[in-house]
Order: C-alpha cells, then structure tokens, then sequence
C-alpha cells in the first residue's frame, strides 16, 4: 500500500499549530514511515496539487481563502482542521463583535479604504467546506495530533475524548479553579489536552471548543455553588469562538 | 539578445506567514522590485477592545505562535505599567529566564530547520536527517531543550499560561530550576556543534553590505533582550518604550497588509543583528568567542549574517541564563500570588522577540477593561528594510541566471527570520 500523501496549508492565524507538529522532533521521522508530505510551506519548498489527506490550519477571513479552501477541498480525499481558528474561529472571532467598518478604520486608520485590507466575517473551516476531522486547541496537543494521522494512515477511526477537561483537571489532582474564585471553562470544554492550563495555575479558556453534550446544569451548580453566573461563563466563552456552540445555552 | 527576467514567488517557503516576491527586469533594465506582503490581516487591535485586563495575554499571545511568550510579556508589563504595578526581583528574573527559553527555541528552529537546508542546497530539513544525521541531531537536542524549558516555566510549549500580569500562576520549584541549570551546561558543547557546522558552511553566506539603521533595547553594560530603552546605530540619543510610537512612524502601503516603519532614514532593520551591533561590547565571554570565530564585527550591515548573530545569541542565552539560576537559587523561591487591583491608565513596553524589538501599548478604564491598544510588531519594522535589500541587492546580480536570483532573494527574506502571520497580525492603530 503507497503512503497517503498529506500536504498542510495555513490562513488566517499564529501557525502555533504547526509548530506543534515541528515541536514532535524525531517523531515526524515516524510519522514520515506512514504518509508522505508533499507541500507544507512552512517548513519546505515544495508543493503539490494532488494529495490524499489536507492539514488546514486557520480561519477563513476574505473570499480570496475561501475560494482558496473550496479548491483544496476539491482535491483532498480526506480534511482535517487543525487547531482552534479552523475548529471554531479561534481568537479571530472575537473581531465578529464589532463592525466591520470599525475594525478596520481602528487599525489602519484613514488607509481603511484601501482594496488590499479587504476584510469578512470570521468563519470556521467548516463553515465553507466539509471537515472530516478536527484536532482541537490553542495550540493543538501535538500527541494527540500523531496519534490522529497515525489512525487516518492505518485505515482506523481516531477516536476524540467526549468528556470534559475536568475530568482530566482532577486526575492530576490539581485544585479546583473555582476555590480561588477564578472562571473556568473546564466543566464544557472538550478534554483531550490533559488539562496543562489549569495544572499551571491558569484557568481552561476553552480552546478546544464544547464536549460533545455539554451538562449545562451541572455547570449551572458548580456557578451557584461559587457565587457565580452563566453569563460570567458566556462572556469567556467568546475568547476563543466557543461561545457560539451554546447558541441555546 | 533581449533577456526578460520575471520573478514571482507566491508565498516564500520556509518563514513564518505569507509573503511575495516580484522582479520584473527587461535587458538589465530593473521595471518592478517589490515585497510584498499578502497575509490576512486578524486585527488584534480592534479585538481586545472591551475585554478584560485579566483575558490581554491570553489573547495577544495568539498573534503569533512563535513569538508567544515575547507577545505575553510585552503585553504584561505594559498592562503594569498602564497600573502602575511592578513585580518583584524573583518575578522578573524568572520573567527574562522564561523569555530566553522561546529565544532558544526560535533561534534554533530558523537557523538549524529554515535556514541550513539553503546552506546545503536542499529543499527542506527532511532529506538533511539522512545527508547530515550529526547536524539534524544537534539542532533537535537544542530545539527540545528550548521546549522542555518552556514547558517547565511557562505551563507549555507555545502560548504559555503561567505568565501573568503581577507575577506567576505557577512557580518553578528549586530542585526542577537545579535540574534546568544541569541541562542547560550539557547543552553547551551542542551549541559549540552547531557553531561550527553554520561556521563550515558560512562561506555560502552570499557577501552583500547595505549600510542602514539597526534598532533594538539598549541598557548599559547589558546585552539586553527584555530591559532598558529604545536604542539606534544612527543616534546616541535613546527613546522610552513609553514613546514608541516615535520611533516606529508607521504607514501603510499599498503592497502590504502589514504597516511599514521608518525613524531617522527610508527603513530600519530589527532582529539579531540590530542587536549585536548595539550591544556587542556587552556579550558574555563564550558568545564573544562564539562571535570572533566567525569574525562578526559590529557594525556589520549584511543582512545575511542574521543567522550567524543569532548562533551567537544562543550562547550567550545559555550563559546568562545559567547566571539567572544561580541568583534565583541563592535567594531561594519564595511564594508569591499575583495580585491586582484593575485601574485606568495607558501604558507601554518594548521587549526583544527573537527577530527584533516588538512594542505594546493599552489603555484601560477604571475597570480594568480595555479601551485602546497599539502593537507593533517586529517583522512589521523590517519589511521597508527587505524592500531596500532588494533594491540594492537586485541591480549587483542581475546578470545570474533566474534560479540563482530567485533563490538569493528568498535567502535573504528567509535570513531576518520573518514572523509575518506576526506582522499583519498586529497592525496597530496601526498594528499587531
């Protein structure tokens, strides 16, 4: 059987993402035994118009890259939205709370008007086309992300955690967020990331977007419980675009 | 015989974000020789109004993921300046520990991953890992250490989440800073390796001098990366980070999402090299040494060297930083919780990013709640620089074919190490 071949491109973002998979070191050699690479600009000077898997970090900012997806989704067999802009819109949502016009008068001032600085709403890969698969967070779990193309190349199913990140918050025996009267979006955010935020002393910001059936009465206890609102959790949930998945929350 | 040259590389490879070179010449004749920057714009200005003190880092953090632990602590300290908070000896030397960590690791991922597979005639680091096994070996064993020493320090590699405005969410322990220090004087024969690999191959460094104006944190005595004020090669005089809008005089052009600057002449040049040729009397004695052997002198103005300034910063991380966990280890950790009571005011802060000095400033309300920010960001500072090389470098090669002038021009944007997701991520009032 040929190794698929796997190509990575990159929009609107920080490409934090894929410095998570530079970051595996020696493992992309292991990687490189199941699929073959053949465009990643980042980090080569080849490209490729035919591949099997498409890696897609970013959002989807200007009808330019949205045209631009459309034809990678045309080629690719299989897509995956790597990291937190792709999955949810990321930090880049947080602009989709003002005015266009606003925005872009705020940074760039009286050149505002010039074509080049052309702007749209955030969107989500998606959003504009279909995504077989998601590796969440900001930046992504670059384990779980091997593990990921290691299950695609194998023919398998990867199989991503539905559970929230509190359960793996409290596997590390960490203290509860909350008792330093602190939000914390570990009761809804999906878990899969092992819960680094919390275990440094920081509050989950929710990166990795809403498990699967989020408990939201539960959540409604532990607010109460606290001395706290829903809408103190609404209001962090815009951070990274997960708020959107609460639309009936 | 007529000879058109038409260059049009589409997104340069192996650099940080999206950028276009195009060179149109007819008969030596140069038509049109322009940088240009293409990547989308995600206004990070216009996003943080209204948001909490509390979410700031977290939030600008993300403009560029290579750059996240400078873009944290540039926008912490300008937020404690905007309160008029300070942090204490242990915060900031912790601070400027965790900082060197990202440099280690960026410096080596440019110059071992980005940077040698042009000095090796290759196309990427993959086909190095069977050509140069040794090579490859050294710069993983660096690029690692970087990581594993932000992850200790900063919660995680990339975006990190200790760092907060007051102080740290979580607090190194001595015995794993004991264990850091271990590791980081294992680490010193590696970073003499890859010296001389980058030594061996330098004489593929093309030879192109272009006097321009160098900018960078100056502090006396110090090779600084994260105090002091705003220095220049062109002038004595220095600039308070609370006045960089001064300095940074940013515009926009039309071949760029991302806004241009310029101080006292066309352009000016950040990064590495800026930084060596202000503050190289001020080198530890192993980065010095590291320095003579390559015969870096200040004052260099080829761009192309960049790489080799960066070689010797890495040494001279590794030496002060060694130096750093000596002073916490003396003093011993204490604990300490961040504390902070939100208050209006406007406050900036410059720090050095690995490719050059980058500025923060916000204005908050009486809240804490963001009202207005302006960042301005490091690559956003060399694109007018680029524009200028190209101009000079192009007419003195204009004779070679066009594979040879295409790949010089890509060398030379690939050496000031451009963070360009950075530079468009973060035009202020301009930037971010």
């Amino acid at each position: 059987m040929s190794k698929p071949r796997v190509a990575i491109f990159d929009f609107a973002c920080c490409e934090g993402c894929q410095l998570q998979i530079v970051n595996l070191e020696e493992e992309i050699l292991d990687l490189l035994t199941v699929v073959q690479p053949v465009e990643w600009r980042e980090a080569m000077s080849d490209h490729s118009e035919s591949y099997d898997i498409a890696i897609v970090e970013g959002s989807i900012t200007r009808p330019e890259d949205e045209a631009r997806l459309k034809q990678i989704r045309e080629r690719a067999g299989i897509l995956i939205a790597l990291g937190a802009c792709a999955t949810l819109g990321g930090v880049n949502k947080l602009k989709d709370n003002f005015e266009l016009e606003d925005v872009k008068r705020c940074v760039y001032g009286e050149a505002a008007a010039m074509p080049h600085l052309a702007t749209a709403r955030v969107k989500a890969v998606d959003e504009v086309v279909k995504v077989d698969f998601k590796v969440h967070g900001c930046p992504i779990n670059n384990k779980e992300f091997a593990a990921i193309v290691r299950c695609l190349a194998t023919g398998k199913t990867p199989v991503i955690p539905s559970y929230p990140v509190c359960v793996e918050c409290k596997k590390r025996e960490n203290v509860c967020r909350y008792e330093y009267q602190e939000i914390c979006l570990g009761p809804l955010t999906r878990a899969g990331c092992n819960a680094p935020c919390p275990s440094a002393g920081f509050w989950c910001f929710g990166c990795r977007g809403a498990v699967d059936e989020p408990n939201v009465n539960a959540a409604r206890d532990v607010m109460a419980r606290y001395g706290r609102t829903v809408e103190d959790l609404k209001s962090r949930m815009l951070l990274f675009g997960s708020r959107q998945e609460f639309a009936n929350v | 015989m007529s000879r058109t040259i038409d260059i049009q590389v589409h997104h340069v490879t192996r650099i940080e974000g999206h950028g276009t070179i195009v060179l149109n010449a007819k008969d030596g004749a140069i038509r049109k020789i322009e940088w240009q920057v293409p990547e989308a714009p995600r206004f990070f200005e216009a996003m943080v109004r209204g948001r909490s003190w509390e979410d700031i880092q977290t939030i600008v953090s993300r403009i560029c993921g290579i750059c996240s632990v400078t873009h944290s602590l540039a926008a912490i300290r300008a937020i404690e300046n905007a309160m008029n908070i300070r942090g204490s000896e242990q915060t900031e030397t912790l601070r400027m520990l965790t900082h060197y960590s990202e440099q280690l690791e960026s410096h080596s991922l440019h110059v071992g991953y980005l940077v040698a597979p042009d000095l090796l005639g290759q196309k990427s680091v993959v086909p190095l890992a069977s050509s140069h096994p040794d090579l490859v070996k050294t710069v993983i064993r660096i690029h690692r250490l970087g990581n594993q020493w932000m992850e200790l320090l900063a919660g995680r590699m990339t975006h990190p989440v200790t760092l907060k405005p007051g102080g740290f969410a979580r607090l190194p322990a001595e015995t794993e800073l004991r264990d850091l220090q271990q590791r980081l004087k294992d680490i010193v024969p590696a970073l003499t390796t890859l010296a001389d690999a980058v030594l061996s191959l330098a004489g593929k460094l093309p030879a192109f001098d272009r006097p321009t104006e160098y900018v960078g944190l100056v502090n006396p005595g110090e090779y600084t990366f994260y105090h002091g004020d705003i220095g220049s090669t062109d002038t004595r005089e220095t600039v308070s980070p609370q006045k960089f809008e001064s300095v940074v005089n940013e515009y926009v052009t039309p071949q760029s999402t991302a806004k241009w600057t310029r101080w006292h002449r066309d352009s000016y040049a950040v990064g590495s090299l800026a930084r060596y040729n202000l503050n190289a009397d001020h080198l530890l004695p192993l980065a010095k040494e590291t320095a003579g052997r390559f015969g870096l002198k200040k004052g260099c103005c080829n761009p192309y060297m960049n790489s080799v300034a960066q070689v010797v910063e890495t040494v001279q991380i590794v030496e002060h930083s060694l130096q750093l966990i000596d002073r916490l280890l003396t003093a011993g950790i204490r604990p300490e919780r961040p504390k902070v009571t939100p208050k209006a005011g406007d406050g900036a802060a410059a720090v050095e990013a690995p490719r050059g000095i980058l500025f923060h400033r916000y204005v908050f309300d009486e809240n804490g709640v963001c009202e207005r920010a302006n960042l301005c960001i490091p690559t956003n500072q060399n694109h007018a620089n680029i524009q200028k090389d190209f101009e000079a470098l192009v007419p003195r090669i204009i004779d070679r074919s066009q594979d040879e002038i295409r790949h010089l021009l890509e060398m030379l944007v690939r050496s000031y190490d451009p963070c360009v997701s950075c530079s468009t991520h973060c035009l202020d009032v301009e930037f971010v």
